[in-house]
């Protein structure tokens, strides 16, 4: 079944971090393939959200090594992981609430606008063009998420289920490689599970791109996840197919067994 | 039997819907034909565009085996794609066979099974996947083909074709044989089988309506006249397809005389879509306009006070002129300046955030439709009318004539229809539009239609003073009181829902000698109506227990006992004492089906005693025990004190009033 996946996009090497005297990651180390659904779970405070941050180049750990696309760095650099195509939405919807859906897609664009500000400004030529083929980017991708009714909603009127799939589309407005998804689900119904489950497979399988995601839901990363890795306390417990997650005794002992009630 | 007339001469030669798209790809070629809202633009295909692209479509199918007979089923939203499969079929002398999108799988398989279809032109994989699932019970499903191919990649079977692939196919078909698709169309005849129209099927299985090219393109042409429809017209297809009324007037009338019909972007938008479409005219089921005007007026109570000043004056004084305008009658010069200076401050704007500054024509049908809803729409200039058909009639049997519309009947005889009432009222038609036959079903045509072909409706209904036809009730619920007064229950029902304070009602009088009733109120309406005048209140039983409640909806069926009194026939089924119900009928609990009907016979047998003491002019209050479902499932008994309250009956002797 691996042969699905291609060669490892991004992998992690001892990694730890730590705030003062608190140790918020120990000794991480972790491969995501290329076109792999790879989710972390583990309960509140494990550091999931943390290890994102490190990927995404937002916190530098202190010790260990990330590879993305084959060059080993020390640390990312937010910026560095944008242009490099890694894209990400967050736990808490963050959005520019006054903006339409279809401004805030673009905005996601951004990284792809070579024309400078004079140019825009007078929306010349060439800004014009530029802006026309990202324009009808955004446009698939709104077609794509079915969010073709809110174009013009500002983002702020809109209910949070469709928020967290606005916050999709403006990242896979950067076309990334690697898609950081924090929580993707949280605090939606069952029906907006499924759909944005539904997406997430899809952006998966149509655009080709790779996906970590932060998960509680476990009927949800047991569904749509190629491989899972579970931290506690900023440790790694196991590393595994759903399968194998779901009949370790660590993991149950430490997390399934608690928080989910069968 | 039918009248001949210019434009039923003229139809002898285009009597086909593939004919007529010939005609305009040849007489206005460059005219839009139909429009989708495509990655947020609005794409556009012209007459000769459309023609091309049916051409290459059926030229495609016939090299997949399609032939002369052969049935195709269209399932997806309103698409151009869609509606142009429909016309491939037709070119090739087959039927298409629309279905509603919405129905599950299991719900399909009776309609693809009874129409032998054969080949399914779908929207997407959510109606591929339905088709799938079903296909090993449909042994006669050959291909199925796809229009949108988001998420098909995967699917390989050998059956299933993408819709551009099989055009594709067709286009070189064609090139080789460049007369085939003239021919096969050359071959069509007014008299052909034009479409299988499934009826939704309240009761029992689901009929197919066979509905021949001259059913729909004379009854087209009809309306046209009609209602002066011209080439520049613009609609928004929006309803489902395999309902008659889109077909009348998305495809047939669109063909007939070759106006543009736009497709919304998805069912989400359409209210966007409406805006930026502008129709000139316009369909809408009664609920669409009562959510419109709800929209309005909620968003008018949280304006500033000065716009809401000014909104009530302007629609107060649109409701004696605006009328007084669209119906033709005199209206004084100070009166026309001042609707002048709404229509700038007011309507226009009002009209046009609605999407319906350009409507000059617009129609409803199928439910009784608001007094109050009606003229608002009407007072804003909007000539909306009600009209009266079904599936049977190929839409059309009456219909109200421009300046002589009025909200409590459907109108007067359709042009070329004839009318009849039975001895128990029930209406009967004649018209050019009667269907051909029930697909496989000559037990049920013969029941419908009879020799000379009348067709029964099933509805009963009777003339006004001025000859416009009202619909009361399905015939077979219209009984008798015992002085013989004709009872409909329903008509006095609908009438007490106008109310916003009233939710469901129950009449009773069939045999009886006179009408009661159970009225449910409104918990959200009187509830906001208690929080006003300061009533404090517990729950549902307590509010509706009120002596003040009490008195609020006896003026409410005072109101209707006024209405009814009007009418000859029905003034002595005035309602002379009726009670307030502790709960609301629920369909949990078996009063009501799923879609919020009241089922009459459960009610009856549930609230036995209940009747008799309204029957019984001696009790004035009556206790009742009565078992409710929760919302978690759970059942329980709830007891209460009825009170039975005494209505003024309009026009006669009887001054009644209890405390």
């Amino acid at each position: 079944m691996e042969s699905k996946f291609g060669d490892y996009l991004l992998s992690v090497d001892h990694i730890s971090l730590s705030f003062g005297g608190v140790k918020a990651l120990k000794d991480i180390s972790f491969g995501i393939r290329e076109k792999e659904v790879f989710a972390i779970i583990g309960p509140n405070g494990a550091g999931k959200t943390s290890m994102l941050n490190v990927i995404n180049g937002f916190y530098h750990p202190q010790e260990g090594e990330i590879t993305y696309k084959g060059v080993h760095r020390k640390q990312m650099k937010s910026h560095d992981a944008a242009v490099h195509g890694i894209a990400r939405t967050f736990q808490n919807v963050a959005l520019f609430k006054g903006m339409s859906t279809i401004d805030n897609i673009m905005t996601g664009r951004i990284i792809h606008m070579k024309r400078n500000l004079f140019w825009q400004a007078f929306y010349l030529g060439p800004a014009r063009k530029e802006e026309m083929a990202n324009r009808e980017y955004v446009e698939d991708i709104i077609d794509f998420l079915e969010i073709q009714a809110i174009r013009r909603t500002p983002v702020g009127r809109l209910p949070y289920g469709l928020q967290k799939r606005v916050e999709l589309g403006r990242a896979l407005a950067m076309e990334p490689d690697l898609l950081l998804l924090d929580e993707p689900m949280a605090g939606m119904n069952i029906e907006e599970k499924q759909d944005m489950c539904r997406f997430v497979l899809d952006v998966n399988d149509q655009y080709g791109t790779t996906i970590a995601l932060i998960e509680h839901d476990m009927s949800v990363v047991m569904d749509i996840s190629d491989k899972v890795v579970v931290l506690d306390y900023g440790e790694k417990l196991a590393e595994g197919t759903p399968d194998e997650i779901r009949g370790n005794q660590t993991v149950i002992d430490a997390y399934l067994g608690v928080t989910t009630a069968n | 039997m039918k009248e001949t007339t210019a434009t039923e001469k003229l139809s002898q030669v285009l009597d086909t819907i593939p004919k007529l798209l010939l005609d305009h790809a040849k007489k206005r070629a460059d005219r839009p034909a139909n429009r989708l809202k495509d990655l947020g633009i609005w794409q556009t295909w012209t007459w000769s565009e459309v023609a091309d692209e049916v051409r290459n479509l059926a030229c495609g199918l016939s090299k997949i085996g399609f032939q002369r007979g052969d049935k195709l089923a269209v399932i997806g939203d309103n698409r151009p794609r869609l509606y142009w499969s429909m016309v491939a079929a037709q070119a090739l002398g087959g039927i298409p066979v629309p279905l509603y999108q919405d129905s599950v799988a299991e719900e399909m398989v009776y309609v693809l099974e009874n129409a032998d279809v054969k080949y399914a032109i779908v929207q997407n994989q959510e109606q591929t996947d339905k088709l799938l699932e079903i296909k090993d019970r449909l042994p006669n499903l050959k291909h199925i083909c796809y229009e949108e191919p988001r998420g098909m990649r995967d699917y390989t079977q050998d059956f299933i074709h993408y819709y551009k692939d099989i055009q594709k196919t067709g286009r070189d078909y064609h090139n080789e044989n460049p007369d085939y698709f003239l021919q096969e169309i050359g071959k069509g005849q007014g008299s052909d089988i034009s479409i299988f129209l499934y009826t939704s099927g309240t009761t029992g299985k689901p009929k197919g309506v066979v509905l021949t090219s001259d059913n729909l393109i004379i009854t087209a042409r009809n309306s046209i006249e009609f209602d002066n429809l011209t080439s520049e017209e613009e609609v928004l297809a929006y309803l489902p397809m395999a309902w008659v009324g889109d077909n009348i007037f998305s495809l047939a009338q669109a063909y007939v005389i070759g106006f543009c019909v736009n497709c919304p972007e998805n069912p989400e938008t359409v209210m966007t879509d409406l805006k930026e479409i502008g129709p000139t005219y316009y369909f809408a089921p009664p609920a669409i306009y009562e959510t419109v005007l709800t929209k309005v007026m909620i968003r008018m109570e949280d304006a500033s006070k000065i716009k809401r000043s000014m909104f009530k004056y302007f629609m107060d004084l649109a409701k004696s002129v605006g009328i007084r305008i669209l119906d033709g009658k005199p209206v004084s010069f100070k009166e026309r300046i001042l609707y002048s200076i709404g229509q700038f401050l007011v309507y226009g704007p009002l009209k046009n955030n609605l999407g319906l500054s350009r409507t000059r024509l617009a129609y409803t049908a199928g439910e009784a439709i608001g007094p109050e809803i009606f003229e608002f729409f009407r007072s804003l200039g909007i000539n909306i009318k009600q009209l009266y058909g079904q599936t049977e009639a190929s839409v059309f049997i009456c219909a109200q004539p421009d300046g002589q519309v009025k909200a409590d009947t459907v109108g007067t005889a359709y042009p070329g229809v004839e009318l009849r009432l039975a001895d128990n009222n029930e209406v009967f038609y004649r018209s050019p539009g009667v269907f051909h036959s029930y697909y496989k079903n000559p037990e049920s045509t013969a029941e419908t239609k009879d020799a000379e072909g009348w067709v029964a409706t099933g509805d009963a209904g009777f003339f006004d003073e001025d000859g416009h036809l009202k619909i009361i009730d399905r015939a077979k619920d219209v009984g008798r009181m015992s002085d013989g007064t004709m009872f409909a229950p329903k008509y006095i029902e609908n009438k007490l829902k106008f109310f916003p304070f009233i939710k469901e009602a129950v009449a009773f009088g069939d045999e009886k000698e006179f009408t009661t009733a159970f009225i449910c109120i409104d918990i959200e309406a009187v509830g906001n109506w208690a929080e006003r005048k300061n009533l404090a209140y517990s729950g549902y039983t307590d509010l509706s227990a009120r002596a003040e409640v009490y008195d609020l909806l006896q003026e409410c069926v005072e109101t209707v006992n006024a209405d009814l009194a009007r009418d000859e026939k029905l003034s002595g089924s005035q309602i002379k004492r009726f009670l307030l119900l502790h709960k609301e009928l629920d369909a949990d609990d078996g009063e009501l089906t799923r879609t919020r009907k009241v089922r009459r016979r459960i009610v009856a047998e549930k609230y036995a005693v209940l009747i008799s003491a309204l029957d019984d002019p001696q009790q004035t209050h009556c206790e009742i025990d009565s078992q409710m479902t929760f919302e978690d499932g759970r059942t329980g008994m709830v007891h209460a004190d009825l009170q039975i309250r005494e209505s003024a009956l309009a026009e006669s002797q009887v001054h009644t009033l209890a405390a």
